[in-house]
């Protein structure tokens, strides 16, 4: 095991960020924590990166304490934050340099593993990194994060504000380093990233709801989800809503998705009440359902 | 659809030194529209929204806005609209109130109205319990929901969202979007930038800039038909990808 939490909870004063959280992250594992903002995720990178003490519980990253042996830790782990921590006023060279520096390495010394994403940004090695782009930032601070060669890295959601083509593109380099053998813990509030994971955490108010891998989360869900579109979509909503078998009713993309409470719904029914609130193109599907369509229902 | 047109934007243009971030964009926003405005990081979007709420002039081209030019009548075209962005909304070491009444009077609205305003949104927002409490301390998509209820006070004919979901839970985030809806259904036309391409689909329109121009604007539906793919997603990467 490369990460081994047990019952970690942490309070700030009165309130806690984290509940008695327990998972295992394996050797050259792809790990997501899937949870909106507020969940607890950071407060969990921050303790499994030496940066928190857990009020209670323990932790194990590559078999050191997360309190006795942090220094192990940190020689061995590389963490980009959620917030842009980078030198705003270095160039993009010397950041990397000066990260090289304090992990006792070179940027000559690791380059193969950086190689991928720094020729990306090489082009504007000598531009301040606060004059760089979002994307070419979350680049630069993963490359700051690599350049020791760490067993296990965390990425505190590394795609937040990122456009659809960055992300894709930075879920293709998490995939190559993980496939050079690095362990690789991540948070995203986007749910479309869950299925890129080998396996999820989905959390919620300091509190792990499920871990399994993607797939075997989305076998397990037990309820029938009806993708439901007509010419009127705010009026659509609004109608589901006050269908009395209504279970839940939530916007996805061109369709509203419908969950209905009774076992024994027929569809038909529903097509009926539609039609006497004068909808038009009414189309009622059922359909496989999506990390977030399971996330809203927990 | 009203066609009434509450934007105009001719030839656009904002240049930066030798770097022309904006290239001679155009485009019209019709009244009571859900206008979704889209683009990958560093496309252009936010040089071409300042353009158009009137904090960047124009290097060239025309922007009209509620029917205010941008240059000429950039005052009146401040009042006559809301802005919320994900980075910048409300002050977190104020109260819900005091937030409330410190933009109420921004805006230039009476006390009588601030206080009619007032517990009008906290009870539509359920805030009535937290209301003396910082907003600071709220979760963000409550902070995001009261946000963009302030951004409508002063009841504008158009509201420019900068990524307002941006990090939002799920829930929340369908919340905010049947806020949306409601406020568009009475009239308010809606300005929205967005990374969430399942929001792209609850938009009117959307036009999607790629390097400073805009290379496509149509409904989602005839856009997946014009590219031929089942997702906005699909539409998306299809068309920012031909840049590399």
């Amino acid at each position: 095991m490369s990460i081994i939490v047990q019952n970690i909870s942490k309070f700030y004063q009165s309130l806690q960020a984290v509940d008695a959280i327990s998972f295992e992250v394996k050797e050259g594992e792809l790990f997501g924590l899937i949870g909106p903002d507020g969940a607890g995720k950071t407060t969990i990178f921050r303790i499994l990166t030496t940066l928190l003490i857990p009020t209670q519980g323990e932790a194990q990253v590559l078999g050191f304490d997360v309190v006795n042996d942090y220094k192990s830790i940190r020689n061995s782990v590389g963490y980009m934050p959620g917030k842009f921590s980078l030198y705003q006023d270095l160039t993009v060279e010397e950041n990397l340099q000066f990260f090289a520096t304090i992990f006792g390495t070179t940027i000559e010394e690791n380059y193969e593993l950086i190689k991928d994403i720094y020729i990306q940004i090489e082009p504007f090695k000598d531009r301040k990194a606060g004059a760089l782009s979002g994307g070419m930032k979350q680049k630069l601070a993963l490359c700051c994060a690599l350049i020791h060669a760490p067993k296990v890295l965390f990425l505190d959601e590394p795609t937040t504000g990122v456009d659809p083509v960055s992300r894709k593109e930075f879920w293709q380099m998490l995939k190559r380093l993980q496939q050079k053998g690095i362990t690789i813990l991540v948070s995203t509030p986007y749910m479309d990233e869950a299925s890129l994971c080998d396996r999820i955490a989905l959390i919620q108010k300091g509190k792990i709801l499920k871990i399994n891998p993607p797939a075997a989360i989305i076998s397990e869900f037990d309820k029938t989800i009806y993708a439901v579109s007509s010419l009127y979509k705010h009026k659509l909503i609004l109608d589901l809503k006050a269908y009395p078998t209504m279970h839940s009713v939530y916007a996805f993309g061109e369709f509203i998705h419908y969950i209905d409470e009774k076992s024994d719904f027929h569809s038909q029914d529903l097509n009926n009440y539609l039609i006497s609130k004068n909808h038009q193109k009414i189309e009622i599907l059922a359909i496989e359902p999506t990390i977030e369509d399971i996330f809203m229902d927990l | 659809m009203n066609q009434e047109k509450i934007i105009t934007v001719q030839n656009l243009t904002k240049t930066f030194g030798t770097f022309t971030a904006v290239k001679g964009i155009s485009f019209d926003v019709y009244k009571g529209e859900i206008f979704g405005f889209l683009g990958a990081n560093g496309a252009g979007k936010t040089t071409a929204i300042k353009m158009l709420i009137g904090i960047s002039k124009p290097s060239s081209g025309k922007a009209v806005v509620a029917g205010y030019d941008v240059v000429e009548n950039t005052e009146s075209v401040k009042k006559s609209i809301g802005y919320m962005s994900q980075k910048f909304s409300l002050y977190d070491d104020l109260t819900i109130k005091e937030n409330i009444t410190f933009f109420g009077g921004i805006y230039g609205l009476s006390r009588k109205n601030i206080k009619l305003k007032m517990n009008d949104l906290l009870t539509e927002l359920s805030l009535q319990d937290v209301a003396n409490k910082l907003v600071g301390s709220l979760p963000l998509g409550w902070k995001q929901k009261l946000s963009f209820s302030i951004a409508l006070l002063h009841e504008p004919q158009i509201v420019f969202l900068d990524e307002p979901t941006g990090g939002v839970d799920p829930i929340t985030r369908r919340q905010f979007w049947e806020m949306i809806y409601a406020e568009a259904n009475k009239g308010t036309t809606i300005f929205v930038t967005t990374h969430y391409m399942d929001e792209a689909e609850y938009c009117d329109r959307v036009s999607i800039m790629v390097e400073g121009v805009i290379e496509a604007l149509d409904s989602p539906k005839k856009l997946k038909e014009q590219f031929n793919v089942a997702s906005m997603n699909d539409v998306f990467l299809k068309l920012a990808r031909n840049v590399e």
